[in-house]
């Protein structure tokens, strides 16, 4: 696939086709151009309102608090990315859980899906903070939020990976089977690293989701991005100044984390065709 | 109930020889659609079967019940001295679960759809399973699976993966990774039916030279040309029992019974649009050039 870019056309190419490559070039620039434009009207709209609407506040200095703000970023992260890997494992398990013959290990999947899929994330923090140490189980604030959003997100990602599981063609498994591979290579081998491939957009894309759900952390007191915020703009009354500053780096935050699940995705789809 | 009374040793074969397949007293429902009827079949090395039927007639499932791919619902299956009988109503234990997977091993499937592996190069489709199943050393599966793309004449696409290849070409790999267990016979479902007419002899020429080469093979096609030129015996499956059965010439030039007339009458139609357009009295419109 590399270095198939046109670059320009070459020399003896009829006429025809250079015209066309080159109208498709003009056309896919004025496209960009005109996007982007878009883009920069409504938010400039927007961020414009807010500052006509916002009372100047004497008191307030964003250039202070900005780097106490962004100091939040790190503990978001750590929260999201901790999460996410620990939520992938429990959702490979309950996936197979949820598939499996076995009325034990199918009742138990089905239970935590049911159970964490049907009550609010808020509740499942509040649960292990402030209600586990009812029965003598304390756990700190950030193990606990780490302990709910990946239980959360396992939750919903054992579905993504039942039907990705689902989703990987039964003649893969009969071929695997024919060829006299024991049950578990079958799954290993084939099953897997295909049905790896068919959710990794879902992950992805839960991944995103799960970098702002990380704020509800906030309310047991973790340093994270939106705790920080709050903070920061309580001591001069400014805190509608400073969570509109930590919505718009969340903002960032996901628009680069969505650059990098295009670029996962692209690679995924490249395995298939050429290593 | 069990022994196949149309089956002979092959000429390969000396005399006195043990069947390599040995299907007896086959029964096969799904839910209550009664599939496989009492089928019997045998099979000596070095012979080609061909299994032809309508679709339905039952003779995929009769193959898929061989290496257990489906689970019989009655009769057993003999692979090489590996016996096992159908146990639909329970579930197998350890012991048999082995033995299963020894018959798959000695029994190859090559199927319609290919299914070779995705995410896997064809050099890595063709060493997985003696890599894993039969610890052979990679370097030395390496060099098996080269020879067996050889056979078939893929040795350039070793380090291709499967979705870059033509549909005869995933065929053929596909024949190749079955070669690489080894097998005692060779299982091939419509090897050709999802190809592009214009791939279909690639893997046809493959599959004869093997059956020239004396592979044991049982053959579910609807390639009458294939089965003329391959086939020991052709053996007509309808309503989940074979109605006729004889060398080629016999079933497929002179059948006897009136359902493999029809059959075949019906397939000749099918494969030659001018005879077709013969029965229903149109035209036919000589192709332009």
């Amino acid at each position: 696939m590399a270095g198939k870019e046109l670059v320009g056309s070459p020399p003896g190419l009829p006429p025809i086709v250079v015209a066309i490559e080159a109208s498709g070039r003009r056309q896919t620039l004025s496209f960009r151009a005109r996007f982007f434009l878009t883009w920069a009207v409504i938010v400039g709209a927007v961020v414009l309102l807010i500052v006509v609407a916002t009372k100047p506040n004497p008191r307030f200095h964003l250039q202070d608090w900005l780097p106490f703000i962004v100091g939040g970023v790190g503990m978001t992260l750590v929260l999201s990315i901790s999460s996410i890997v620990i939520a992938v494992f429990l959702a490979v398990f309950g996936a197979l859980g949820r598939l499996s013959t076995n009325p034990v290990f199918n009742g138990a999947a089905s239970l935590y899906v049911s159970l964490v899929r049907g009550t609010p994330l808020i509740v499942q923090i509040l649960f292990i903070y402030l209600g586990l140490p009812a029965v003598g189980v304390v756990v700190p604030a950030v193990p606990t939020g780490i302990i709910a959003l990946s239980f959360n997100y396992g939750a919903y990602l054992t579905e993504v990976f039942r039907a990705g599981i689902q989703a990987v063609p039964q003649g893969q498994v009969e071929a695997a089977r024919s060829l006299g591979l024991p049950e578990r290579q079958v799954l290993r081998r084939i099953v897997l690293p295909q049905a790896v491939r068919i959710v990794t957009p879902a992950v992805a894309n839960d991944f995103i989701a799960m970098t702002k759900d990380s704020a509800l952390v906030a309310t047991i007191g973790v340093e994270e991005l939106f705790l920080r915020a709050q903070e920061a703009g309580r001591p001069s009354n400014a805190t509608f100044q400073t969570i509109a500053v930590a919505a718009a780096i969340y903002w960032v935050m996901t628009i680069v984390l969505s650059l990098f699940q295009a670029r996962l995705e692209k690679r995924m789809s490249e395995g298939d065709r050429k290593r | 109930m069990s022994g196949d009374p149309y089956a002979r040793p092959g000429a390969l074969t000396p005399a006195g020889a043990e069947p390599i397949v040995r299907v007896s007293g086959l029964e096969k429902y799904y839910g209550r659609n009664h599939v496989l009827r009492g089928v019997n079949l045998d099979v000596y090395p070095g012979e080609t079967i061909c299994l032809i039927g309508r679709s339905g007639s039952g003779k995929s499932t009769l193959l898929r019940c061989i290496n257990f791919l489906e689970e019989p619902s009655a009769g057993s299956i003999e692979v090489d001295g590996v016996l096992l009988a159908a146990a639909p109503t329970r579930k197998r234990g350890p012991d048999e679960l082995e033995q299963c997977r020894q018959i798959r091993t000695r029994a190859q499937m090559v199927f319609q759809e290919f299914n070779l592996f995705p995410h896997l190069s064809v050099i890595d489709n063709l060493i997985l399973a003696p890599v894993l199943v039969n610890g052979v050393a990679r370097d030395q599966a390496i060099a098996t699976a080269e020879r067996f793309l050889d056979v078939v004449g893929l040795r350039e696409k070793r380090d291709e993966f499967p979705n870059r290849l033509s549909g005869g070409q995933k065929q053929r790999v596909a024949i190749a990774r079955a070669l690489t267990m080894e097998p005692k016979v060779l299982l091939f479902d419509e090897p050709t039916s999802a190809l592009d007419p214009t791939l279909v002899g690639e893997v046809l020429l493959v599959m004869e030279d093997l059956a020239h080469e004396g592979s044991t093979m049982i053959v579910v096609t609807h390639e009458m040309a294939f089965a003329r030129e391959a086939a020991d015996r052709v053996y007509f499956i309808d309503e989940g029992n074979f109605v006729e059965v004889g060398p080629p010439e016999q079933v497929i030039d002179a059948p006897r019974d009136e359902r493999t007339q029809r059959f075949l009458a019906r397939l000749k139609s099918r494969q030659n649009p001018e005879a077709v357009a013969e029965v229903a009295g149109i035209p036919v419109v000589p192709a332009p050039g």
